[in-house]
């Protein structure tokens, strides 16, 4: 534990110390500050051009606290978390259940409510997958159920038309799973949720509405605690994904009022493997177990088993313990960029101007069309596009060759794409190390992309 | 850059044999999962000779240059030397850029070399390719349409 806790202060007192001067954008020299503490920022890609990494949405780059945080954890204390007495065992347990209530204080909630997952993708399926076993339970008189998970012939589903492919096919297998309907809510020309069809779509037959927080297309906040209200209303179950939401903006889960929030590490300056499920303790209680097997046990017999409780419950196996550590380095990371850890105050900040800047930009040039919210005040940190005749893979392809990391395609929410009548868009998507010196740079290219093609 | 060569295009630009046509022998549908690219292709056949490849392709610069440079190399030849062209351009695509590709089979598609050093963008040059040996096999087979989703290295 003392190794541990060494260790991890090493890590987070090198990010930089930032004044918070009320939540202003980073100035140059505090945004080269961020900059120098991501190594992969100072590569050059393809003829030697300078790295412009604009696909944080898909996963953001690494600071150099989180990598030497996962170094540290297997040079000083590896073991199998939750297994064997001895020291080392006591020390990966002591700095799994750290990270559990750094991440848990991160988005304001109780470390016991608090659900590793591998990805944010495995959150929303856990969850898909607790409706089925209730169900089954029910219908074999197995086992108990919870009533809000029990799905009953006529019961609904509901997402929306801009959901990202992981909360949006996780409901369909569960609708295959148990004859429930899917419905859904569109979108609207300006690229917010159609809440005129609400009242319609949410009906007392509505089990589960399952939504995001922003659009990793659009960019568009969605109008969260109205949903939630309104999903309460008719007795259903409201989850978030809050990929896109809680690595860019102060996210406070339990005050948005929803009942279970998804959020992947990777986004997050964290590693890769390590995803979160946040929910509510009576909720996270009355679901089904997911995966099963070693430490979600409570006592075993050759009949029969029961369960410990959540967060345990959900987690399975021997977990990713060593990301579980660099995510606390990357939340400890993010929370420092503020003074007073006001950090995720400033990310939104700047990233909103660099959005403003990028919207700006993009609007002197009549051969783009953005697609989401015209003003950034309902916009998180993503402006999805598109490049008049010009497909997106070779938008991407030339911007590359300057050097300019993007995202082209459909960006795993097609039908979205199908809503707005095009194939494929390009996203630029921010982090907290960005520059409006790249934003220009992304402007600059989309000129070459149009000389090029024209 | 060497992906966007002038003869590619030029091909983009203004495809060869672009459009549907009757009569057909078989019909497939393809499509890129990763980005959405779809290619509608038709192969009529006299015999053992291709005698049109008609297609609709939606999707980038290249997969649109490589159908075009598709229909400009197979039509009017035999099925065997199809295939045999199909192969090399294959060949020459997933080659990550040890292949330039020999001028007397593939032509024009020489211009395509590349893309092979691209491997998010070798996908959408074989495309057509591959919509055109499904369609060779459908043809012999039944001529039903096809609706076929294929995979390949992935930007998803």
């Amino acid at each position: 534990m003392r190794g541990y806790r060494a260790g991890m202060t090493l890590s987070s007192t090198s990010a930089p110390a930032l004044p918070a001067g009320g939540a202003q954008p980073f100035t140059d020299a505090e945004v080269a500050a961020v900059r120098a503490e991501f190594p992969i920022l100072a590569r050059t890609v393809r003829a030697g051009r300078p790295l412009v990494y604009l696909d944080s949405g898909a996963t953001s780059q690494k600071p150099r606290a989180v990598l030497d945080a996962e170094r540290a954890f297997y040079e000083r204390h590896n073991a199998a978390v939750h297994r064997g007495a001895h020291q080392l065992a006591e020390e990966a347990t002591d700095a799994y259940e750290a990270a559990r209530a750094a991440v848990a204080a991160f988005v304001g909630a109780a470390a016991d409510e608090l659900v590793f997952t591998k990805n944010a993708t495995e959150g929303l399926n856990l969850v898909a997958h607790a409706f089925s076993s209730a169900t089954a339970y029910r219908r074999l008189g197995t086992a108990e159920a919870d009533d809000r998970f029990v799905l009953r012939p006529g019961d609904e589903v509901v997402v929306t038309e801009m959901e990202h492919h992981a909360n949006l096919v996780p409901w369909q297998e569960l609708c295959r799973r148990t004859g429930a309907t899917l419905r859904w809510l569109g979108v609207t020309d300006d690229g917010h949720l159609d809440l005129a069809d609400l009242d319609r779509v949410l009906t007392p037959r509505t089990r589960v509405l399952a939504v995001t927080h922003v659009s990793n297309v659009l960019g568009t906040i969605t109008p969260v605690a109205e949903l939630a209200a309104a999903a309460h209303r008719v007795g259903a179950l409201l989850v978030l994904d809050a990929c896109q939401s809680v690595p860019h903006l102060p996210v406070h889960l339990p005050g948005l009022g929803v009942d279970l929030a998804a959020f992947s590490g990777h986004k997050m300056l964290g590693p890769s493997g390590v995803g979160l499920l946040w929910g509510r303790a009576e909720v996270l209680d009355a679901m089904p177990a997911f995966l099963t097997g070693g430490s979600m046990i409570e006592t075993v017999r050759m009949e029969g088993s029961t369960y410990a409780p959540a967060p345990q419950k959900f987690e399975a196996g021997v977990p990713m313990a060593a990301q579980a550590v660099g995510l606390h380095a990357a939340v400890d990371h993010l929370s420092a960029l503020g003074e007073g850890g006001t950090g995720m105050a400033r990310v939104e900040a700047h990233e909103r101007a660099l959005v403003a800047r990028l919207l700006a930009g993009l609007a002197e040039l009549p051969w783009v069309r953005v697609l989401g919210p015209a003003g950034t005040a309902e916009r998180g940190a993503v402006v999805s596009f598109v490049v008049e005749d010009v497909h997106a893979h070779d938008v991407g392809q030339v911007l590359d060759d300057d050097g300019i990391a993007v995202r082209v395609g459909h960006h795993c929410a097609w039908p979205l794409h199908r809503r707005f009548g095009v194939a494929a868009t390009t996203r630029v998507s921010f982090g907290p190390y960005n520059t409006t010196g790249e934003v220009d740079a992304v402007l600059a290219g989309l000129h070459r992309v149009r000389a090029v093609f024209a | 850059m060497d992906l966007y060569a002038e003869l590619i295009l030029e091909h983009a630009k203004r495809p060869q044999g672009a459009g549907l046509r009757e009569p057909f022998d078989a019909e497939v549908h393809h499509v890129n999962p990763t980005c959405g690219d779809e290619v509608t292709l038709r192969v009529d056949l006299d015999g053992d000779t291709v005698r049109d490849v008609s297609y609709d392709a939606l999707g980038c610069s290249i997969s649109r240059a490589s159908a075009s440079v598709l229909h400009g190399l197979v039509v009017g030849r035999e099925v065997p030397t199809g295939l045999a062209v199909q192969a090399a351009m294959r060949t020459m695509l997933t080659s990550r850029g040890t292949d330039a590709g020999d001028e007397d089979v593939l032509g024009d598609g020489i211009a395509l070399a590349g893309v092979s050093r691209y491997p998010a963008r070798v996908k959408c040059a074989l495309l057509p390719w591959m919509a055109f040996t499904d369609a060779l096999g459908r043809s012999a087979a039944s001529g039903t349409p096809s609706d076929v989703d294929y995979g390949g290295p992935t930007i998803r």
